[in-house]
C-alpha cells in the first residue's frame, strides 16, 4: 500500500527518515537542507519516532557523532548540503574506512566562494572518492526512494559502506512534487531490525574502534574497502528488485532514455535529466536519434555497464554541473572518458560544464547540445572537446 | 574511595602500551577508571595515549574502545551515549554503561574545544577528561593554548629574541565550569584517592561531568621521568595547578599548601623553562610569578577560603 501526496523534497526526504526511524539522527541545519532536519526534529518532537536527535554544535560534529552512534551498534544518519558536507570532509573517509553503514541526504548546494546557497553537484563531487557510495536523484520520488533502499544496501553483509542520498537543492529541495509514499510497516518491514556484528555497546565482547593502523596493515584494510565498494552494483540491483515488490517502480545503476537505437545522447545526473528528457522528446519528434543516460549510482561508478550502453553511439555529451579546474573537465566527463577507454566503442566525448550556482539550465540549451553532437557525428570533427554552457564570456 | 580497596579492582588500561616511561597519562587515565564501576566506551582523540594504547591489532583497553579523529572525541561519544540512550529507550539494552571520553590538552583546549564545549551544553551523560601535558607531545612538543608562559616548545622555541612561549595558559577548568554543568574538577596524581574520588564523582554524575588532570611528560617538560609525580606535587604547592571542584556551581578547595611555594621550583627541575633564568629574562620569573599568585587568589576567593 503507498500514499499519493504533494511534498517538497525535503519535505518527502523527511518522511523517509521518519519511516526509517533511525536511532540516532546527529545532523545540523544549513540551506537547502534545513525544512529536512526541521521537519524531523518535530517528528521527534512529537513522538513519532524512536530516534535520538543530537543538536550538534556543527556539521564535523554530526558526522563525528553519527560515527560515534553507528559504532555503538545503532542505526544512524544525518543530513547536510555545500558547506556543511565540506566540514565533514575528514570524517567522511573516517565513516567509510570504519565500514559504518551510515546514510546521509545530501542536498546539493554550490560550495562556496564565493557563497552561493543555490544547486550545483561541487559538493557531492568533492566527496567522489571518500568512499561513500552516491546516489542521485531527478526528483523527490527518487530520492526518496532511493533513501530507503540505501539503507539495505549501505548495510549489507558485502558492503558495509555509508550512502550519500544526493537531491538538488531547491530544484528539488523545494518544489512540490505529486509522488506516492509507501506504507509505514512496509518501510518498517523492508529497511528491517538493525543488528550489527561488532560493535561498542556490547560489554560481553568489547571492541577497539578506529585505532593505529599502520604499515602492516592498513593496506590490507583499504584492500577490504575496495573490495566492499566493488559488490556494491550487485547489490544495489539486488535491493532494487526487491523495492521494485513492494513500491513498483523499477532501479537500476542508470537508466537509458529513448537510448536503444540513438545516434547522439547526453549523460547527465540530478534534476536536469529530467529537463534532458524534454529536450530528447523535442528531438525525437523531429526526426533526430537523441536519447539519454541518466546515472542513478555514481559511486562506486558503473564503468563497465556505462560503457556499455554509449559504445554504439556517434557522438555523447557529458553534462557535469560541477568543475574539476584540472582543465580536463567536469568529473562525470572524466570517469565516462575512463570507462569508454577499455570498450571497443568509437565514438567522440564531449563535455558541458552547466548550471554552476544555481544557474538555471533549458530545454533549449540541451538541444543546442544535441545539435552540437549531430555536426560531430557527420564531420567527425570535434571543436572544443570541454565546454561551459549558459556562461556569459 | 580507599586506595587499599581500589587496588584490588581489576586494571582497566593494561600494560604493554607504549606509553615512555615515567608518561602520566597512563597513570592518570588507570586512576580514572578504578572509579569506574560499569563496563564503559571509552573515547580518545588523537595524541599520545591513543597511538600508544591501540596499535593495530593490539589494544591496552579491557573496555569498548573508539577512536575517531583529533577534534571530535566530545561528539564521538556524544553519539555513542545517544546510541546507548536511544536503545535503552526502546528495550533493546538494559545493562549500565560508563561514558568517558579522553583528550589531551590539545584535543580539548584547542582543537577539539567546540566539540568539547557543544558536548557539555547539549548534557551528554558523560566525563569527559582531559590529560594536561601542556603541548601537543605526540607530534614532536609543539605548544597549545595549555602551554605556560615561557615554555620553550618547538613551535613556541626560546629564541635570541623571543624567550619561549609569550602567553598565559587558558583556564580551561573556568571555562567548563562557566558551562554550568552538575560537576568540574581539577586534580592531578600526585593525590590519587582525590583524583580517583572525583572520578568517582565524575562518573555518578547524571549528565556532562568535566575533569582536568595534570600529566606529567618527562619528554616535553626535559624532566627525569622519575620525578613526573613529584612534580605534579609541586605544581600544587607553587599554585601553578590547585586542585579544586565545582559542584552544581559550589567551588570548593581540594588543597591548601601549608606553605606555599615559590614558582622557581616549578620551573627550574623542567629543561622547558631552562632559559628563564638567564641574565636577559630577568623580570620573565616575577611576572610568572605575580600571575599564579594573581590566579591563586581569585581561586581561594571563588572557593569562600580567604
Ligand atoms: C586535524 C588534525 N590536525 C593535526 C593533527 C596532528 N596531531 C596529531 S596528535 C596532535 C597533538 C596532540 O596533542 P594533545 O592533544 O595535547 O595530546 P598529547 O599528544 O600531548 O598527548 C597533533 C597536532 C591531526 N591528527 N589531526
Ligand atoms: S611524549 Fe610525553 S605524553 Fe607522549 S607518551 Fe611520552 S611521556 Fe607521555
Ligand atoms: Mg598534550
Amino acid at each position: 500500500m503507498s500514499n499519493q501526496v504533494a511534498l517538497t523534497g525535503n519535505e518527502v526526504m523527511a518522511q523517509a527518515m521518519r519511516q526509517i526511524n533511525p536511532d540516532v539522527v546527529a545532523a545540523y541545519p544549513i540551506t537547502p537542507q534545513t525544512a529536512m532536519v526541521q521537519l524531523f526534529s518535530q517528528f521527534v518532537a512529537d513522538g513519532k519516532v524512536d530516534t535520538e536527535y543530537v543538536t550538534v554544535e556543527s556539521e564535523h560534529s554530526a558526522m563525528s557523532a553519527t560515527v560515534g552512534a553507528s559504532a555503538a551498534g545503532s542505526r544512524a544518519m544525518t543530513a547536510t548540503a555545500a558547506n556543511g558536507l565540506a566540514l565533514m570532509w575528514e570524517v567522511l573517509y573516517i565513516a567509510s574506512g570504519t565500514r559504518l553503514p551510515i546514510v546521509m541526504p545530501v542536498v546539493n548546494r554550490a560550495l562556496s566562494g564565493p557563497i552561493n546557497i543555490h544547486c550545483d553537484h561541487s559538493d557531492a563531487m568533492g566527496a567522489r572518492d571518500s568512499g561513500w557510495i552516491q546516489f542521485f536523484a531527478e526528483n523527490g520520488q527518487e530520492a526518496y526512494d532511493n533513501a530507503i533502499q540505501a539503507v539495505r544496501i549501505s548495510e549489507h553483509e558485502d558492503v558495509r559502506l555509508p550512502s550519500i542520498v544526493n537531491l538538488d537543492g531547491f530544484i528539488i529541495s523545494h518544489a512540490v512534487e505529486n509522488l506516492e509514499i509507501l506504507a509505514d510497516e512496509d518501510v518498517e518491514e523492508f529497511v528491517g531490525d538493525y543488528q550489527a556484528d561488532n560493535y561498542l555497546l556490547n560489554s560481553e565482547d568489547p571492541i577497539a574502534v578506529g585505532p593505529l593502523d599502520l604499515q602492516d596493515f592498513y593496506f590490507e584494510h583499504k584492500m577490504q574497502q575496495a573490495v566492499a565498494a566493488s559488490n556494491v552494483k550487485d547489490v544495489v540491483l539486488e535491493v532494487a528488485k526487491e523495492y521494485e515488490e513492494i513500491s513498483g517502480r523499477e532501479y537500476g545503476l542508470f537508466e537509458e532514455y529513448k537510448l536503444d537505437d540513438a545516434e547522439v545522447a547526453v549523460v547527465a545526473l540530478g534534476s536536469t535529466t529530467g529537463t534532458a528528457k524534454a529536450a530528447v522528446d523535442n528531438l525525437r519528434e523531429q526526426g533526430v536519434k537523441a536519447g539519454l543516460l541518466k546515472i542513478r549510482l555514481y559511486r562506486p561508478f558503473p564503468a563497465e555497464e556505462i560503457a556499455n550502453a554509449l559504445k554504439d553511439l556517434d557522438a555523447v555529451a557529458i553534462l557535469d554541473r560541477a568543475d574539476t579546474f584540472s582543465t580536463t573537465g567536469g568529473p562525470v566527463y572524466i570517469d565516462t572518458r575512463a570507462a569508454l577507454y577499455d570498450s571497443d566503442a568509437d565514438l567522440e566525448v564531449v563535455n558541458y560544464v552547466y548550471g554552476l550556482g544555481g544557474r538555471d539550465i533549458k530545454v533549449e540549451e540541451i538541444e543546442s547540445v544535441f545539435e552540437d553532437l549531430q555536426q560531430i557525428a557527420e564531420t567527425g570533427n570535434v571543436e572544443q572537446k570541454i565546454n561551459y554552457l549558459g556562461v556569459r564570456e | 574511595m580507599k586506595l587499599k580497596e581500589a587496588a584490588k579492582k581489576e586494571e582497566r588500561l593494561t600494560g604493554g602500551h607504549r606509553l615512555c616511561s615515567g608518561c602520566g597519562a597512563g597513570t592518570v587515565v588507570r586512576l580514572v577508571m578504578r572509579a569506574s564501576d560499569n563496563p564503559a566506551v571509552v573515547g580518545c582523540s588523537t595524541g599520545c595515549l591513543e597511538v600508544s594504547t591501540t596499535i593495530y591489532p593490539y589494544t591496552a583497553w579491557e573496555d569498548s574502545f573508539i577512536h575517531n579523529a583529533f577534534e571530535n572525541v566530545a561528539a564521538t561519544i556524544s553519539g555513542v551515549e545517544s546510541a546507548y540512550r536511544s536503545l535503552r529507550n526502546q528495550g533493546k539494552m538494559d545493562e549500565d554503561f560508563d561514558f568517558i571520553a579522553i583528550g589531551g590538552d590539545g584535543g580539548s583546549y584547542d582543537i577539539g574545544f567546540q566539540s568539547l564545549s557543544g558536548a557539555m551544553e547539549r548534557g551528554h551523560d558523560m566525563v569527559y577528561l582531559c590529560y594536561d601535558n601542556g603541548a601537543y607531545m605526540n607530534t614532536g612538543i609543539q605548544r597549545s593554548s595549555a602551554t605556560p608562559k615561557g615554555a620553550n616548545t618547538t613551535t613556541s622555541p626560546a629564541g635570541e629574541v623571543i624567550p619561549g612561549k609569550q602567553q598565559y595558559r587558558k583556564e580551561l577548568t573556568d571555562i567548563m565550569a562557566a558551562h554550568n554543568i552538575p560537576y568540574v574538577a581539577q586534580a592531578s596524581p600526585f593525590k590519587p584517592q582525590d583524583l580517583m574520588k572525583k572520578a568517582k564523582k565524575a562518573f555518578e554524575t547524571e549528565g556532562p561531568a568535566f575533569l582536568n588532570v595534570l600529566a606529567p611528560c618527562p619528554r616535553g617538560w626535559r624532566s627525569k621521568a622519575e620525578e613526573g609525580i613529584e612534580l605534579t606535587k609541586i605544581a600544587a604547592d607553587t599554585c601553578f595547578w590547585p586542585l579544586f571542584e565545582v559542584e552544581n556551581g559550589e567551588w570548593k578547595l581540594n588543597y591548601n599548601p601549608k606553605a606555599k611555594k615559590p614558582i622557581t621550583d616549578w620551573l627550574e627541575p623542567q629543561g622547558r623553562f631552562k632559559h628563564l633564568f638567564k641574565p636577559e629574562n630577568e623580570g620573565l620569573i616575577e611576572e610568572i610569578q605575580e600571575h599564579v599568585d594573581e590566579r591563586w587568589e581569585t581561586i581561594l576567593h571563588r572557593c569562600g577560603e580567604e
